[in-house]
């Protein structure tokens, strides 16, 4: 007896993938509203008691007027937010390749830590007595980031990479003040800088001198020195670097800096390639934040939370902004307000740049991160995230042109000379990978290369993924070449939207429901 | 190593692929005396014994719903239905980036729509955006962005705009050489802010609820502010009171902005929350922070993109509104869901419990000897006067396994006045026998 493997035959292929369905659904792929074309004003999926409606203290000031909030049963609600989560792509399903944003797997137990009741239900200003094993965290993790950077403080506040550069800058206009060298201003970081260096300057009040990049994809170094003056606060660099090169003159460009009476502010964005394997601190680094949710995978959640604790220089350590924790014997403190020299008792300099405590949650996942990989599992971890970008870049050069000779650090960095001529661009060839099955690589970014292509495999990627990964944009690259300029610039084709019309979205912003939409909606 | 797919075998393969001899060859650019730097941590470890250790911490701390709690003050215990954590932690919400490729990220960008919609509604605004840190850095980005419109340089704070808020927004005006004036502590809502505009004030920050419990008629300050060219901000650090309570936007705010904490997350011991920014349409190109818009693909079908980034720092860098990128999406998707539950209904429901657990709280107070009652009109928190710095009495209280409230020391250390205040927030999950149990402890440590 012969056992039918193949099923039914199907026929006739380009048909099916064209089919209309009455739906508009494709399989798996469910069209879903919004929740307020739902019909659903009135309704609600939680069951309280009813108020008694005896206390009023409220008075004048009681709302009167609807709100305009639909309500959803619990499998409404669920299957809403299913059916959204569907049309996702997400590094659980595969390989997230985006150039200095670090999608790494994300340890489910680092989840289940974060929601234990001892870390997950306990409130910032409850007694410090009812908290100690939360500051136990705080200061375990700050421990941590200390050895793992061979820096001597670190604040912990920060609520993001970003916030963490406002943070190490603030301290930096601290300390010159206190120096008396508030006529510093000016700010120097290289062109191929993240967007977030240059506006974080201008957020402290600094002027932005971009530095270019030399042929090597690194600092300029003559042109580096030549802007260096008096009037230079600090120089922002991101090492390993936006190209993914290690800067190999990082510590000239330290040495130099300081000579010249300015700080070294390291963008640490891209510490997952030489974690627990150099320090930053023997680079001469002043400030360098750490982004938990890329080195130490807190998860990215489609847009944060992240967290952006900032190692400090013993010289910048006295400007970290409150709170702190310090420890006295077996017992944990929170330094929570500090006078400093102004009169109001918080200041710019030691002063708050958020609410409470930072991410706390944050904190608790990336310990147990640490915890699970150890000094040696992190150390491994950089080394595999290195090997897996140099595999990558070793297999595409058949096809693909790699920006800068040598090797690369944690991302291969491609530009657009390999496409020139085939009427496919960067961002085609991006949105083709999305019919590949794959989440595109960063493009355009560093806007020192033209038409960059930038991949970050990180060390979650096993052999045989990177091979498929490698093989498919190899074809991709043949295909392109071959003159098959459609394929690409039609695509994503397979994908629960095709490219979207972002012009019009800019020109007539639509950034909420109204009721006038539900005709349209309807169509 | 679990999280480490690769083999020594694979590893060997890959160099030579590559053609280098070593994993260190790969490091050449690293400067030799900083390469394989001593690093003094302990070995990787196994689920068991990482599980063991982070109990072992997370034993020490007194989680909230143990027992009586009645903290507030910016991070408020709510009921979060079961379903919301189950779909933040769906891979594909969870494990996803921000949605720069939107034709496979259009389920982050309409849960982010719907967020923009639900703040838009609760605050009484046009737009809002999609979510900030927080609300304290909320609340600093609003006075930047009256900087912007007003080209004026001095920010107006209310007496009872909660300190750390006030403290995080004058860290940031004053990072741009601009002042940020905050009126003395003003614990029964009595100061008046209207007079304290002049020529350079760029905007009035106000909060509603505010710290003390307070709530603030808006109205009369909106058109003072109006009529100078002010712009009022209003802050809202609890958004459950939305549901019982005039929104800013019908009193005429210009900017309101906040912590979505309440809805749908954790308290998390203060992070990671959700800050929410919403304003009027026409100012919009100076507000801070993501916007998801609607538009249609190449086949005409609805869809959503992140729209009007040539405000942002990735487009703009030194001329951004704010150098904010990761924002609080995952937070964001938990209010939405949670909202979503509610709906209007709920919200409405659960605003109302709310307001009777406090009002049931503080009537069982103030027949404690020695204690007196400060606000008059609140939603679900309220400040009260002890005979005694609150400090040591939240300390007695909490070895009774009573969770008072915010001692006044906590939050004005430099003012002693308000020392022996008490904020006392009281929810939906307070019951009657917490707060029997509130009043009786309180008693005894009176005594």
């Amino acid at each position: 007896m012969t056992m039918n493997r193949e099923g039914r035959q199907s026929k006739g292929d380009a048909a099916t993938a064209n089919v209309v369905t009455f739906t508009g659904n494709r399989a798996l792929q469910i069209e879903e509203s919004l929740i307020f074309e739902k019909d659903a004003f009135a309704s609600t999926g939680v069951d309280f008691p009813a108020p008694t409606g005896k206390h009023d203290r409220i008075g004048a000031l009681k709302r009167t007027s609807a709100i305009g909030l639909p309500g959803l049963s619990e499998p409404e609600a669920m299957r809403h937010f299913v059916r959204l989560s569907q049309k996702n792509y997400a590094i659980d399903m595969g390989p997230f390749p985006l150039g200095s944003c670090t999608m790494k797997h994300n340890p489910r137990l680092n989840e289940k830590m974060a929601r234990l009741p001892g870390f997950g239900d306990v409130h910032p200003l409850q007694p410090q007595s009812t908290v100690q094993g939360a500051l136990e965290v705080i200061d375990t993790l700050a421990h941590w980031l200390m050895e793992m950077t061979g820096m001597p403080a670190v604040a912990m506040s920060p609520k993001a990479g970003a916030h963490g550069e406002l943070c190490g800058m603030m301290a930096i206009k601290s300390a010159l003040a206190a120096r008396g060298k508030a006529h510093r201003t000016r700010v120097l970081a290289p062109e191929s800088a993240h967007g977030t260096n240059p506006a974080t300057a201008a957020q402290c009040g600094f002027t932005v001198d971009a530095i270019p990049a030399d042929e090597t994809g690194r600092v300029d170094l003559a042109a580096f020195r030549g802007k260096l003056g008096p009037d230079v606060a600090a120089i922002m660099v991101t090492n390993p670097n936006t190209c993914g090169l290690f800067e190999r003159d990082i510590k000239a460009i330290a040495d130099a800096v300081h000579e010249a009476g300015g700080y070294f502010y390291c963008d640490g964005a891209n510490f997952n390639a030489i974690a627990g394997k150099v320090r930053p601190g023997d680079l001469g680094v002043d400030a360098m934040h750490i982004n938990l949710h890329k080195t130490f995978s807190t998860p990215h959640g489609g847009g944060g939370p992240g967290a952006g604790p900032v190692v400090l220089s013993a010289a910048l350590a006295p400007f970290a902004p409150v709170p702190y924790v310090v420890r006295d014997g077996g017992e944990f403190h929170l330094v929570e307000t500090r006078r400093m020299a102004k009169s109001e008792g918080e200041g710019a300099a030691g002063g708050r740049i958020t609410a409470f405590h930072g991410q706390m949650g944050m904190f608790v996942r990336a310990l147990t991160y640490m915890l699970s990989h150890g000094g040696d599992g992190i150390r491994q971890a950089s080394e595999d995230a290195v090997l897996n970008a140099n595999y990558i870049l070793a297999r595409l050069k058949a096809e693909m042109t790699p920006a800068f000779p040598g090797y690369c650090m944690h991302e291969a960095l491609f530009d657009d000379r390999f496409l020139m001529g085939t009427g496919v661009e960067t961002l085609d060839f991006a949105k083709a990978m999305i019919d590949e099955g794959y989440h595109p690589m960063t493009m355009y970014f560093p806007l020192v290369v033209h038409g960059a292509m930038l991949i970050e495999p990180t060390e979650s990627e096993s052999k045989a993924e990177l091979d498929l990964f490698c093989d498919a944009l190899l074809d991709l690259a043949r295909r392109a070449k071959a003159g098959e300029t459609a394929r690409f610039t039609a695509s994503p084709m397979l994908s629960p939207r095709r490219r979207l019309d972002e012009t019009a979205a800019a020109r007539k912003p639509v950034l909420r429901w109204t009721p006038q939409q539900a005709p349209e909606a309807a169509e | 190593m679990r999280y480490l797919p690769l083999s020594d075998a694979d590893r060997r393969q890959m160099l030579s692929v590559i053609g280098a001899k070593s994993i260190d060859e790969l490091y050449r650019d690293v400067p030799k005396s900083a390469l394989n730097a001593r690093i003094d941590l302990p070995a990787h470890k196994g689920e068991l014994d990482v599980e063991r250790i982070m109990g072992a911490m997370a034993a020490k701390n007194r989680p909230a719903a143990e027992g009586p709690f009645f903290v507030g003050c910016g991070a408020y215990k709510h009921h979060v239905p079961a379903t919301v954590d189950h779909i933040i932690q769906r891979s594909e919400f969870l494990t996803s980036y921000t949605p720069y490729q939107p034709e496979i990220a259009q389920g982050t960008l309409q849960y982010l729509f719907e967020f923009q919609t639900q703040i838009a509604a609760l605050t009484g605004m046009e737009v809002a955006n999609a979510s900030m840190y927080d609300g304290s850095t909320a609340c600093a980005e609003a006075a930047l962005m009256a900087r912007r419109v007003t080209k004026r340089g001095k920010a107006v704070l209310s007496g009872a705009l909660h300190p750390h808020y006030a403290a995080t927004t004058r860290t940031n005006v004053e990072l741009l050489g601009d002042r940020a004036v905050q009126l003395p502590i003003d614990i029964e809502a009595k100061e008046d802010l209207a007079a304290a505009i002049d020529g350079e004030t760029s905007c009035v920050i106000v909060q509603t609820p505010d710290v003390f419990g307070n709530l603030r008629d808006l109205t009369a300050l909106s058109k003072a502010c109006q009529a100078k060219g002010v712009l009022l901000v209003a802050v809202v650090t609890e958004i459950m009171s939305l549901g019982a309570v005039k929104s800013p936007g019908e009193m005429g705010a210009d900017i309101v902005v906040g912590e979505g904490q309440s809805i749908g997350n954790g308290l998390n011991f203060g992070g990671p929350y959700v800050g929410f920014f919403a304003t009027r349409e026409k100012l919009i190109r100076q507000t801070p922070g993501r916007y998801c818009g609607m538009t249609t693909d190449a086949d005409g079908k609805r869809g959503f993109v992140l729209t009007l980034s040539t405000r942002e720092q990735h487009i703009r860098r030194d001329k951004a509104t704010s150098n904010i990128c990761t924002n609080s999406g995952l937070c964001a998707l938990a209010f939405t869901v949670h909202m979503t539950l509610l709906g209007e209904a709920g919200l409405r429901a659960v605003a109302a419990l709310n307001h009777e657990s406090a009002a049931k709280t503080a009537d069982a107070l103030s027949s404690v000897k020695g204690v007196r009652v400060l606000t008059k009109s609140f939603f679900n928190e309220f400040t009260v006067r002890l005979p005694m710095n609150a400090t040591g009495v939240v300390e007695a209280l909490a070895a009774d396994g009573v969770l008072a409230g915010v001692p006044g020391e906590r939050l004005w250390p430099h003012d002693k006045d308000a020392h022996d205040l008490l904020i006392v927030a009281a929810t939906e999950c307070v019951t009657d026998a917490d707060i029997s149990a509130f009043t009786a402890s309180l008693s005894k440590a009176l005594a």
